[in-house]
């Protein structure tokens, strides 16, 4: 896809395009190559010098047990997260799909929440969620569960899933809307002159024909809990009680901040952008792929 | 269609507004909690309802600030979010039309691998290469800076494939008209192109705005001093102290604070938000 | 098999636009009867009230004896074939025509032996397996007409299915789908906007306009007695000529017309001098020429009316007259002509066009 007609000048294109790289390199890969290297090299105690130690970082952070526990908690995060808001965006948005009076206005009833900062959702569920002076948490507590999201890792867990749902649930309801609306009516009417009823419809036409949607925004929740989620739960529980919740992004900030550890911190971050490569490479793959009607 | 379903109707009502009221529900008890006192607060039996102390708590969270952890007031926090989310959206929006147009419009050496190098960028969030990023920052003597708040978070691909795919549909004879009027490339991009991408602009405008003011982690590594922190920042550091003495109304009206402007942007410019969403992702 | 019968159907939008003025006719046991008429009259509409994806404001549709009105798409045992085709892009062929077939609960063997036939039927055995998007336009049409026959429908239901396809595998279809409904003998209703294709495929014409029905009956039939001015000018290309009959020329000729409006097809004319009693003579001025091989089309203008420009797109300017001439020979450009009609070949309809006349 390129255009035919052009320019032809020869400095011009460098010039405007000088802005972004510069910024790019100076602010992308200058650090990004930093990141690589370092990962490769170890401090010595007072700070001073440094030494090339090849992969030994990577060795030391894989036999890390913390290492594998925050791997484990991004695991049990995204799934989590991605589960619970992708059904409950889509229930959302097949019920507005049905052309209720309403439609428009819930529209945008539903999607302002993508407006909220992360750390700031995290702070408005742990209000509601605090174990003394939260809200909800008198009806937990009258239920007989001791709850206490900053000393129980589960509890701990369950309310930075529940923020981060919360917030996502817009975002993936609107594309949700958009993928059901572009579905042709007529398919539709097909299959009910065909003999199916509503559920079954949505279940045998619907449904597969939102697969390229819901790949795509399966790819989209799992790198929003890799990254965005960062606010949530330093906001929330600064990743604790005792490391419950430090997901490997988290945990690449703590180390670096309290440790004096920066080749380790720098392998996290370099297995990091492995994992990001692979998710976004997977992401435009499959978005090529759409379905033709 | 005939079908009648009365029940699906009913239920599919009853599912929407239980949906509506799950996602205001947290942000209606933010408000409610920054119109009481710190004792109503504190004390765990909140009513559901907006108290009477709304205009004294708002007051004193812009102007005074909390008074434990974070002496900053407010509105300090408001402008430095504002300055660095709208600083980033347009700094996007320059740089970002810029070397769209280079790269669309342009023939020369090196000209794709400048589109990989710039493309590359979008598969790496500020988050993974925070502490080298941070480094370099600091050399620079950009900590504490709107210049480091910025520029950073500008370096990513996200508007400069939008432009290029918005480009890429506009059709060619409209520069070939222009060339045989004997237009340049500057008479061209000021006449033609850039009144054509004002929507565009403004999609990616308000896209970059709620992200630049969303912003968490960078601005809580290269931040120090008190009076350069953003409204999002500032209220997680009230709430560090021990939580029950923390002023909980401050915060919480803080908190509403932060999210109006974003807000007021998705609602009141919902359509161009929801188009540079979609197109963004694409 | 079954008839289909309107009785006095109503369909009013919400907003309050009447879509469906009272309709009423019904549809015969394996007959195929075409709606035909301009974009906006209310035929797919009509069509898609039987198939019961528009509810009825009023009056009752009967399928087969049985009153539907209230029944839903899925239980009214007809079947559809849409103008996009709607097939459902991630089944392949062997599925899409298989789908209403499970969802009714046929056991796998019988539904195989009808899919296998009906595609034998339309050629589509070697393509069960590709999916709707691996297929050209005539293809999906196919598999289309596929999925409604297997279910064995009290009605076929076809909306505008041949308009997205080219003109010259239009006209192959359209005898297929004649030739299949004849074997099949299904009753079938078929909306179309184009008259060729109306005329050729009906056995009843329903000639629809503005929500209300303009004419019903076997289509050589409308051809040859148009009830209305509207029928008479939709119906036949080139369409009928219509001038006043108040005017000096065939007021002359035609004193018992009064105030109407005389019709006269292109074909009716002929180009001479001589005398036809009881007929009308038109003198005309050449205009302009069109020879389609088989024939020749003279536009003339008449004598003592001005040339102005249509009243409405589609119309003959006042004072046009259209006349046929076998062959490939015709007059010159500029040259004048005299154009006669005999008196049975003369059309007489009231003032408004509302009403057919006898002269």
């Amino acid at each position: 896809m390129e255009k035919s007609t052009v320019f032809n000048n020869r400095l011009l294109p460098y010039l405007l395009l000088a802005p972004q790289l510069v910024i790019t390199v100076v602010f992308f890969y200058w650090p990004a190559s930093q990141a690589i290297w370092q990962s490769f090299l170890r401090e010595d105690a007072f700070g001073l010098a440094s030494e090339f130690v090849g992969l030994e970082n990577y060795t030391a952070l894989l036999a890390q047990p913390e290492y594998y526990r925050s791997i484990l908690t991004t695991a049990i995060f995204s799934t989590l997260v991605a589960g619970f808001s992708l059904s409950i965006a889509l229930l959302f948005a097949s019920q507005a799909d049905k052309n209720l009076k309403a439609g428009g206005g819930y529209k945008t009833l539903m999607i302002w929440p993508y407006a909220v900062a992360p750390a700031v959702a995290g702070v408005l569920w742990f209000f509601m969620f605090q174990p003394s002076l939260g809200m909800l948490s008198r009806p937990l507590r009258g239920m007989g569960i001791d709850w206490n999201p900053l000393l129980n890792g589960n509890h701990a867990m369950i309310l930075v899933v529940m923020a981060a749902v919360w917030k996502q649930i817009s975002y993936n309801f609107l594309f949700f809307l958009a993928g059901l609306q572009s579905i042709p009516k007529s398919v539709i009417e097909a299959g009910a002159i065909d003999g199916a009823r509503p559920m079954r419809r949505f279940w045998t036409i619907v449904f597969p024909l939102l697969s390229p949607t819901t790949f795509f925004l399966l790819v989209v929740n799992i790198v929003y809990v890799f990254f965005d989620t960062f606010g949530i739960i330093d906001a929330v529980t600064g990743g604790g009680p005792a490391g419950a919740t430090t997901t490997m992004v988290y945990k690449v900030y703590a180390d670096g901040r309290l440790g004096g550890d920066l080749g380790g911190s720098a392998a996290q971050s370099v297995i990091l952008m492995v994992v990001v490569i692979a998710l976004t490479a997977i992401q435009f793959r499959y978005v090529e792929r759409k379905v033709q009607y | 269609m005939v079908e009648h379903r009365p029940l699906s109707d009913f239920i599919a009502y009853a599912i929407l507004t239980l949906g509506v009221l799950i996602v205001a529900f947290p942000v209606w008890l933010a408000f409610v909690a920054s119109t009481h006192d710190a004792a109503t607060v504190v004390g765990g039996h909140m009513p559901a309802t907006p108290g009477t102390h709304t205009l004294e708590n708002y007051y004193r969270a812009i102007f005074v600030g909390g008074s434990r952890t974070s002496r900053e007031p407010v509105a300090n926090m408001l402008i430095n979010s504002f300055v660095s989310a709208i600083g980033i959206a347009l700094g996007k929006i320059f740089i970002s039309i810029l070397s769209a147009y280079a790269v669309v419009y342009f023939r020369f050496p090196f000209r794709k691998t400048a589109f990989w190098i710039i493309f590359i960028t979008l598969m790496l969030p500020v988050e993974v290469r925070i502490y080298p990023t941070y480094k370099v920052v600091a050399d620079l003597k950009m900590l504490d800076t709107y210049a480091g708040l910025i520029l950073p978070l500008i370096a990513s691909a996200t508007g400069t494939l939008l432009f290029r795919q918005f480009f890429m549909t506009i059709p060619d004879e409209l520069l070939e008209a222009s060339r045989i009027d004997g237009a340049g490339p500057f008479r061209f991009f000021k006449d033609t192109l850039l009144p054509l991408s004002v929507t565009t602009m403004a999609a990616l405008f308000v896209i970059q705005f709620i992200y630049g003011w969303n912003q968490y982690l960078w601005p809580l590594l290269i931040t120090t001093k008190d009076s350069m922190q953003t409204i999002v920042i500032g209220i997680k550091k009230m709430l560090v102290a021990t939580d029950e003495l923390a002023e909980w109304q401050l915060a919480m009206a803080t908190a509403v604070l932060a999210m109006v402007p974003p807000v007021a942007v998705v609602i009141f410019m919902q359509r161009l938000f929801v188009r540079g969403l979609v197109q963004t992702e694409k | 098999m079954a008839n289909v019968t309107l009785r006095s159907v109503r369909k009013t939008y919400p907003g309050g636009f009447e879509a469906i003025k009272g309709i009423d006719f019904e549809v015969g046991d394996g007959q195929f009867c075409v709606l035909v008429g301009p974009s906006g009259c209310g035929k797919s509409t009509l069509l898609r009230m039987v198939a019961g994806l528009e509810t009825i404001t009023g009056g009752e549709i009967d399928i087969g004896g049985r009153v539907v009105n209230q029944v839903e798409p899925a239980d009214r045992d007809i079947a559809m074939v849409f103008q996009n085709y709607a097939l459902y892009p991630h089944m392949s062929v062997y599925n899409n025509m298989a789908y209403g077939l499970r969802n009714r609960g046929m056991a796998e063997g019988e539904i195989k032996t009808r899919v296998t036939e009906a595609a034998r039927i339309l050629e589509l055995s070697t393509m069960l397996e590709r999916k709707p998007r691996q297929l050209s336009g005539g293809q999906r049409q196919r598999v289309a007409m596929g999925r409604a026959i297997v279910r064995q429908p009290k009605a076929f239901l076809f909306d505008e299915p041949l308009s997205n396809l080219d003109a010259k595998l239009r006209i192959a279809m359209r005898v297929e789908i004649r030739k299949l409904q004849r074997r099949l003998s299904t009753t079938s209703i078929y909306v179309t906007h184009d008259q060729l294709e109306a005329m050729t495929l009906a056995d009843i014409l329903v000639v629809m306009n503005g929500g209300m029905v303009e004419q019903i009956g076997n289509p050589l039939h409308i051809y040859q007695k148009p009830a209305t001015t509207f029928v008479a000018s939709f119906i036949g290309a080139p369409p009928m000529n219509l001038m006043p009959a108040q005017s000096d020329e065939v007021k002359s000729q035609i004193p018992a017309s009064g105030a109407g409006i005389l019709g006269i097809r292109p074909e009716d004319f002929v180009i001479t001098n001589e005398n036809v009693s009881g007929g009308v003579a038109l003198n005309l001025t050449v205009e302009a020429i069109e020879k389609v091989g088989a024939e020749t089309f003279v536009y003339g203008s008449r004598q003592h009316v001005t040339q102005e420009v249509a009243a409405n797109p589609g119309e003959l300017p006042p004072g046009e007259v259209i006349v046929r001439v076998p062959g490939a020979v015709g007059p010159a450009i500029g040259e004048r002509i005299r154009a006669v009609a005999a008196r049975d070949k003369l059309h007489l309809f009231s003032a408004d066009g509302r009403k057919r006349v006898e002269i």
